[in-house]
């Protein structure tokens, strides 16, 4: 019997707010327990929840760029449940009425396109975090009480592993490239879970759901879901039921484990927010938010590979992060050669964050100082192997290359009038040179051009000698 | 000293002629509470080293040096709050509320905090982990709720104005048993920030005094945008002192027939005798009919107590607050750390608004409930279209026996018919004494729309002039 299999999404992004969703306390991912709080976030008594019109800015750049529906005035709910993370035994988000719905995100699997839908997304707080000591005691750090989250809740529309590993892909970029969250998964800035059915094919009414929560990467999103296609499709052609459960993905075997039967759902009693004024979303607001929307990976894409004809590879290198695309794009903007700095930036700046084990944003480089020095070798002011000194330098230290370049005398060498009787003499105290060249060993010029770089320590432009040795050896 | 014949202004003018300095009044005040509250048990907290500010200008600042009484829901930064629940008996805040804030920055005294009902859950301040509170014209009544003690302060001369909140009719209905004047301004004038949340929907801050024009002067101070609070209006606060002192020729008054067949007897013709001063000096009455009346209690009790059982979910002996010794793990801190630190009513209505908000019941209770109080808001609307205030009365009896209806909570609950609808519609209302029914104070209610306090204030002190009613001093107070 064949099954088809039903997937669905719900992904949180962290928004990237520069404080929390309903209270002033900063946001910034590993402060010490409990320093980034404030009365809002102990949910002390008397407080009240103040939105960060932020998130909603951020949550709009999301849902334009998913193509979604926004909601014209904004409305927020309680969700009660009790846990030491949630101070006020509540926690404040979306239920009745979303942010945005109907939106979609298209994806491409083996040469395939598909519209994927989103059937809403929603804001909501984060709670706090609980550890269990091994004194007996559990602990309650509240810093991460009160982020703003974005949930974006897909439509059961995935059919297979790949088209939600794809789709996870894609939402990724396009979140990532809004710039409204930092999407690190590693950071939980980006939270995965998973639901998924099968059905024998040819039936209309989806099977049980099954749910995986908080995975750790997209590949083990995709094992997983291979794996409960395996294991349930087995579980039905044995003639049992799959059950309406919880499952967590167990690494070291790429088997799912059974986590907990879900008994009928958990009453959270939700009910609208009263602390919370309604928001009226303008159509005027969206439109300014839509202005000012960085352009998708997939428009930079176009350009790098059309426009600039960059490589494909390259062109994803750079598309990597937002930050590395944008830095290019200011490099060009600079204007720098756009190969040239495509090079720069995927061999020499990726390697020196890679060694360095640092971020774009914490380094001295800066895109112009990038393009000065691409400048610099495109004129041939310096060459290759000067331009990685001078790159060692600006990167390190944010020196400006031109400057640089002249301070330390690294000028290439290209004046002929120079150069011309540097070369005779180099011709006239080597004629076991002149012998060899004329005697078809073309090593022979390697030679001389090795002598009189050494005598201009590197300056000397390769090219001009080239052809000034060349002009001279035909003469003797 | 007590304060029965005293008021902002007449305690200002003895300040700035200087024939009493603040000091001595901050001291006075305290040994007065002292001395009265053995019977009345109106404070939780008196603050016996209450100290005036410094360099005060009584010329230009009416409210320097003026003790006022502060319910003991609103939050005060370094005085114990407790809402008089064992729950927060101890508890000491590291924040303002708003009110406080800029009741601070007016250079008042603080002086204490008054005693309620637990949450303001009640109507009697009998619900309270520190006892009920007398009333001061018989020590053997209650004083209403739950602003029952500032209340009781006010009437019993403790303190020229008083602090309440009122959710249901908590600032009026005591106001009406303690023969006073208490507002509850406009859902959205006060900021709430800092006022311990019962029903954040219907939540207000009000002012409690003996004359008008004193609650119209601390209003002045304490409404007005908090970026704190944002389901408080940015409008512009008129001085509601000018509102002080007018006729009410023309004034078009509205008389709610189910307000008034609520009444009978004596009380009843108290209450029309008020109505008919307003005729005769040139308002107009108008006969209207509020139909749905007789639901606002239940679709009060289902949205109140809803509210209710999230907002008071935070007191789970985690953060702050009473925590049960014996816990043994965390479902057992939960459980016996609320069971143990709420009292019987707070229970109750956690209770009542947990059902009422369950999956099944939602659906029957709360999603109706909610469309009930629009139609209520509708029918406020069309009566202030063709009106200016409504007036009737504010209690259905004068204040009852401790002890009487405490077992009885259904009967407790229709107490507040004629004050919940003002909560519900958001409207402003207020409580000013009519006169006496069996010795026992009783009050006119005057309602209007929306942010429409000023012609509260007017009628109220048009009324209060006319029958001079706090010319009177509570029998359990002379001596």
């Amino acid at each position: 019997m064949n099954f088809k299999s039903t997937i669905g999404f719900e992904v949180h992004f962290e928004l990237k707010t520069k404080s929390k969703i309903f209270s002033p306390s900063p946001v910034s991912y590993g402060a010490k327990p409990n320093t980034e709080t404030n009365v809002i976030d102990w949910g002390m008594p008397g407080v009240l929840p103040y939105v960060n019109k932020d998130v909603y800015r951020l949550g709009i750049m999301v849902a334009l760029a998913t193509h979604s529906h926004i909601l014209p005035t904004t409305h927020f709910d309680r969700k009660n449940y009790y846990y030491p993370d949630s101070p006020k035994a509540y926690q404040i988000t979306q239920f009745f009425q979303p942010l945005a719905r109907d939106g979609y995100v298209e994806i491409e699997v083996h040469g395939k396109k598909k519209r994927i839908g989103i059937h809403e997304m929603h804001i909501e707080e984060d709670a706090g975090k609980n550890t269990h000591g091994t004194n007996g005691f559990s602990y309650v750090d509240l810093n991460r009480q009160g982020v703003p989250l974005l949930e974006v809740v897909s439509e059961p529309e995935i059919s297979d592993p790949d088209e939600g590993y794809a789709y996870l892909e894609k939402l990724r970029k396009i979140v990532q490239f809004t710039g409204a969250s930092d999407v690190k998964m590693e950071e939980g800035s980006m939270r995965v879970d998973t639901n998924i059915s099968i059905r024998p094919a040819g039936q209309k009414e989806l099977g049980t759901k099954v749910e995986m929560k908080n995975l750790n990467s997209f590949e083990h999103v995709r094992k997983s879901l291979a794996y409960e296609e395996k294991r349930q499709a087995q579980v039905l052609l044995s003639g049992g039921r799959v059950q309406i459960s919880t499952r967590r993905f167990d690494e070291a075997t790429g088997k799912t484990v059974l986590e907990r039967v879900k008994e009928g759902d958990a009453d959270y009693r939700y009910f609208p927010e009263p602390d919370i004024a309604p928001d009226h979303i303008s159509d005027e607001w969206i439109e300014e938010i839509k202005s000012s929307l960085p352009r998708s990976a997939e428009e930079r894409y176009n350009q790098y590979v059309n426009e600039f004809g960059l490589k494909e590879y390259d062109a994803n290198v750079l598309l990597q992060t937002k930050e590395s695309s944008d830095f290019f794009d200011k490099t060009v903007a600079a204007g720098a050669d756009p190969q040239l700095a495509a090079n720069w930036m995927n061999t020499q700046v990726n390697g020196y964050l890679n060694d360095n084990r640092v971020e774009l944003a914490d380094i001295k480089l800066t895109p112009e100082n990038l393009a000065a020095m691409i400048k610099l070798i495109k004129d041939g002011t310096i060459s290759s192997k000067i331009a990685k000194k001078v790159f060692a330098e600006t990167i390190a230290n944010g020196t400006d290359p031109k400057k640089y370049v002249e301070d330390q005398g690294m000028v290439q060498l290209s004046d002929t009038s120079v150069l011309e009787p540097m070369v005779k003499e180099v011709v006239d105290n080597n004629p076991q040179s002149v012998e060899d060249f004329k005697n078809g060993k073309d090593r022979a010029i390697g030679f001389l051009v090795g002598q009189i770089m050494k005598q201009t320590r590197g300056k000397a432009n390769p090219k001009v000698i080239n052809q000034l040795l060349n002009d001279e050896l035909q003469k003797r | 000293m007590n304060y029965l014949n005293e008021d902002i202004d007449s305690l200002n003018e003895k300040l700035a002629q200087g024939t009493l300095s603040a000091d001595k009044l901050a001291q006075d005040t305290v040994e007065n509470i002292k001395k009265t509250d053995e019977k009345l048990n109106a404070w939780i907290t008196v603050q016996e080293d209450a100290k005036p500010d410094e360099d005060l200008d009584f010329a230009n600042n009416k409210l320097a040096g003026i003790p006022i009484a502060i319910k003991d829901n609103i939050i005060t930064k370094d005085v114990k709050t407790t809402a008089a629940s064992h729950i927060l008996d101890n508890y000491i805040p590291v924040y303002d509320a708003t009110v406080i804030d800029r009741l601070k920055k007016a250079h008042v005294t603080f002086v204490g905090k008054t005693n309620m009902d637990e949450f303001a859950m009640g109507s009697s301040t009998e619900h309270s982990y520190f006892g009920a509170t007398h009333n001061p014209w018989d020590f053997d009544k209650v004083p209403g709720g739950s602003s029952g003690g500032s209340a009781a302060a006010v009437a019993a001369g403790q303190v020229v104005a008083a602090l309440g909140s009122d959710t249901g009719g908590s600032i009026r209905q005591p106001s009406a048993f303690n023969g006073i004047f208490g507002i509850k301004p406009t859902y959205g004038r006060v900021s709430r920030w800092g006022l311990i949340a019962f029903a954040s929907s219907l939540d207000e801050i009000g002012v409690m005094s003996k004359r008008a024009k004193t609650s119209a002067q601390v209003l002045n101070v304490i409404a007005g945008a908090d970026d704190h609070d944002s389901t408080l209006s940015t409008r512009a606060v008129p001085d509601f002192t000018e509102y002080i002192g007018k006729d009410v020729k023309g004034l078009r008054v509205a008389v709610v027939k189910e307000y008034m067949d609520a009444v009978d007897g004596e009380m009843h013709e108290v209450i029309q005798k008020q109505i008919d001063v307003l005729k005769d000096a040139g308002a107009i009455i108008n006969e209207v009919s509020l139909p749905l009346t007789k639901y606002v209690v239940p679709d009060y009790y289902i949205i109140a107590s809803s509210e209710a059982s999230s907002n008071l979910q935070r007191f789970d002996g985690i953060r702050y607050g009473y925590r049960a010794e014996d816990a043994k793990n965390l479902l057992d801190v939960y459980v016996k750390s609320r069971s143990e630190g709420f009292g019987e009513e707070v229970q109750r209505r956690i209770l009542l608004g947990s059902f009422a908000l369950s999956a099944g019941s939602y659906d029957r209770f709360f999603r109706q409930a909610s469309k009930v109080r629009t139609l209520i808001c509708n029918d406020f609307d069309k009566i202030f279209a063709d009106n200016d205030v409504i007036v009737g009365p504010t209690t259905t009896t004068p204040a009852f026996n401790i002890g009487s209806e405490i077992s009885d909570p259904i009967k407790m609950y229709n107490n507040d018919i004629l004050t919940i609808s003002a909560n519900l519609a958001g409207i402003p209302a207020a409580s000013v004494p009519a006169g006496l029914v069996d010795g026992m104070p009783v009050g006119l209610q005057v309602m209007a729309k929306r942010f429409d306090e000023g012609s509260i204030f007017q009628v109220a002190d048009f009324i209060e002039r006319n029958n001079k009613f706090y010319e009177k001093t509570p029998a359990g107070m002379e001596d």
